[in-house]
């Protein structure tokens, strides 16, 4: 039994098959994804950046009801709301969220009656200065209507179990 | 040879600078980083004799082992240096006199050598073999017992301190890595089936 | 005048100039294993590395230059500035001073000197100084305890290298690099009537003494598992905590110039320096110096290896390691080769 033990470690036995597995992994295929070129796939419930939606013939969707501000648990959200100017309509005249405060929960989009704030697929807005990162409503609308494609598939993939 | 001259002055001015330094600093751990810079510069004054052996050994064995070691003790010490200024002008009279003996044998060496220069005999430098041979050659025959000797000296001093300093305690679990390595499964894990609400 | 120029400053000027093209291809060579580090120990780990600077990532070590030179070098308040300063500029420049004796094919080398495996030993012995220097002057709690580990680390493994150097120059009876280089062309393989190969190498005849020297290599220069100096989950970063930018990067490259001396030390001493692996035409062709530096690559594979798959020692195994294991495997080792040698009559 000792002598075994001893010729095992005198060879070094563990050492070699040691390195024999890890050659094997060495050749072994990569786990890792090649990230900036290649993506994993994403949920459509994920919640990354927020976007403010339009309905298809260009209106904006939000009309300023407040339920998203009231329940933030972050108080991220910020809305001042007034009638819009040329047709008297309640619509927000400021709509500002601190991406630094928003834990990403997803309440706001769960309480929005009219679909207007959303979390869309994006998780790539990492910024070189905080400033960046208090969105505006302009921002938003702009997120929106550059996710617009992917944010409706989303909703359309995950309307089914809501 | 005024190359040889120039770096014999280099070196040598070194060593005294940094000998200095040891004595003249503050910190006791810049004094320990001197006292390293002058045994690298007295092993340079060793390559320009020719003694190329004598320079690695000295840096080897005196900044590689022993420094290192000054070192570790003097960097952990909480050193006080007020304190220390406080008993100077107690010491100064034994340091003073120590000072003059050492410098009363300098003296009597510089000028014994100056008048009788032929009276110090210094063996000449072996030719067709390098120092390292040289030295193996005459450490091993003619010097073997005295070299041995200073061997066992060395072996009982480290022997003596290993026992001075050895403790064995009682009740301390120690590790024994033969022990762990030569376990199994076999040994070491009983797999039982332990019937629902009895217990073991 | 004329004389004086002869002399002095053409040899003068040859030896920077030998410096000066050892240094860059030295250092090239070491931007490059330190890629190949990066790249190993990803790959066993099934991750892919850098790979996004230049093709294949290749250019990923030039950018990390030029990002370190770019920073701003922090210099803690309580830091001893001098001292502080000084360590990185001691590990480098011993690391790099180590070179000069190294030959890398017959004939190449800047200083042939008769004791150069003990200008070796002795360089490396000074390269825990920049660790110790660090630790102390950065006057902070993890660098200081990564010094005190380092002083005991490596004064206790430079103990077994020098007796495994011991048993070497034995075999060969002599200190001068190339000469135990040369002394491989024959040896176990010649005497069995085979061409001077792989076989005549130290690696064989000597293979437990090629083994710890291997571990007391990985030790001396702090690579893990021995990496209990800068053992990231327990002192953060060891000696270099309070180092960025240029200072840093002295560090990291001291410590990599140092791994390619030992994996050249090993080379030479147990794997036939610039020797081909066999002695006869197509493998002749090609330089000594492609031989080295494929040797000293495949070293570094197995430090790159090891560092992937062995675990962290815990410090006094690690001790126990050096002084019950090591040490009188290789003292037992010298009295039994030198008997072997004075009984046949090999070696010198």
């Amino acid at each position: 039994m000792r002598l075994d033990q001893a010729a095992k470690s005198l060879f070094m036995t563990e050492f070699l098959s040691a390195f024999w597995m890890s050659m094997g992994y060495f050749f072994s295929k990569k786990a890792t994804l090649n990230y900036p070129f290649e993506k994993g796939p994403v949920s459509p419930r994920f919640r990354g950046e927020h976007a403010l939606r339009r309905y298809p013939n260009g209106e904006e969707r939000c009309i300023a009801c407040k339920l998203c501000e009231a329940i933030c648990p972050a108080q991220a959200i910020t809305i001042e709301a007034g009638p819009r100017r040329n047709d008297g309509t309640r619509r927000t005249t400021r709509y500002d969220i601190d991406m630094v405060k928003c834990i990403y929960c997803g309440f706001c989009q769960e309480a929005c009656p009219v679909d207007a704030i959303v979390e869309g697929p994006n998780f790539e807005f990492a910024t070189e200065t905080r400033e960046e990162l208090y969105y505006d409503k302009d921002k938003l609308l702009a997120n929106g209507d550059r996710w617009e494609r992917d944010i409706a598939s989303n909703l359309a993939a995950d309307a089914q179990y809501r | 040879m005024v190359l040889g001259a120039i770096f014999f002055y280099l070196f040598s001015a070194l060593v005294i600078a940094s000998g200095v330094m040891v004595i003249g600093s503050r910190n006791p751990v810049h004094s320990v980083l001197f006292l390293i810079l002058a045994f690298v510069n007295a092993a340079g004054l060793f390559v320009l004799l020719g003694a190329e052996f004598l320079a690695m050994i000295l840096i080897v064995v005196y900044v590689g082992a022993v420094a290192v070691l000054f070192l570790f003790v003097v960097m952990m010490l909480d050193v006080d240096f007020v304190e220390l200024r406080q008993g100077f002008l107690d010491y100064l009279p034994i340091g003073a006199l120590i000072g003059i003996v050492l410098l009363a044998e300098l003296l009597l060496v510089i000028v014994g050598w100056t008048f009788a220069s032929d009276a110090m005999v210094t063996a000449p430098p072996p030719s067709g073999m390098t120092n390292t041979e040289a030295l193996g050659a005459i450490l091993y025959t003619r010097y073997v017992y005295f070299f041995q000797a200073a061997g066992m000296v060395l072996l009982v001093a480290m022997v003596g301190a290993i026992v001075l300093t050895l403790r064995h305690r009682e009740n301390v679990k120690r590790q024994s890595i033969p022990d762990q390595v030569a376990r199994s499964p076999a040994t070491s894990v009983e797999v039982r089936k332990v019937e629902s609400g009895k217990g073991i | 005048m004329g004389e004086f120029f002869n002399d002095y400053v053409v040899p003068a000027a040859i030896m920077i100039g030998q410096s000066l093209l050892l240094l860059v291809v030295l250092l090239i060579f070491v931007a490059y294993i330190l890629y190949a580090d990066r790249k190993i120990w990803a790959a066993v780990q099934m991750r892919r590395g850098p790979n996004v600077v230049g093709p294949w990532g290749l250019l990923q070590s030039f950018a990390d230059l030029i990002k370190f030179v770019l920073k701003e070098p922090v210099i803690p308040a309580g830091a001893n500035k001098g001292v502080f300063l000084l360590a990185p500029l001691v590990t480098t420049v011993l690391a790099l001073s180590a070179w000069a004796v190294v030959p890398v094919a017959a004939g190449w080398v800047i200083a042939d000197i008769n004791v150069g495996i003990l200008y070796i030993f002795a360089i490396s012995s000074l390269g825990v100084y920049g660790v110790i220097m660090a630790g102390w002057s950065s006057n902070s709690k993890y660098p200081f305890l990564s010094a005190l580990r380092s002083a005991a680390q490596m004064v206790s493994y430079e103990v077994s290298i020098g007796f495994v150097i011991v048993t070497v120059l034995l075999c060969v009876g002599s200190l001068n690099l190339t000469d135990i280089v040369l002394a491989q062309g024959k040896g176990l393989g010649t005497e069995l009537g085979l061409p001077s190969s792989f076989l005549d190498w130290h690696w064989l005849v000597l293979l437990p003494m090629f083994v710890i020297f291997f571990i007391s290599a990985l030790a001396e220069t702090n690579r893990p598992p021995f990496d209990l100096v800068e053992a990231e989950s327990e002192l953060v970063a060891g000696f270099m905590v309070e180092y960025s930018s240029s200072p840093y990067m002295l560090f990291m490259l001291g410590e990599y110039v140092a791994i390619v001396l030992m994996c050249a030390l090993t080379t030479i001493l147990f794997l036939g320096g610039w020797l081909p692996p066999v002695d006869v035409v197509p493998f002749t062709w090609v330089p000594g110096v492609i031989w080295f530096i494929l040797k000293v690559s495949a070293v570094f594979f197995m430090f790159a290896m090891v560092k992937a798959f062995v675990p962290r020692y815990r410090f006094d195994q690690l001790m126990r390691l050096g002084w019950k294991v090591f040490l009188p495997i290789s003292l037992f080792m010298v009295v039994a080769v030198a008997f072997v040698l004075q009984l046949t009559g090999w070696g010198a």
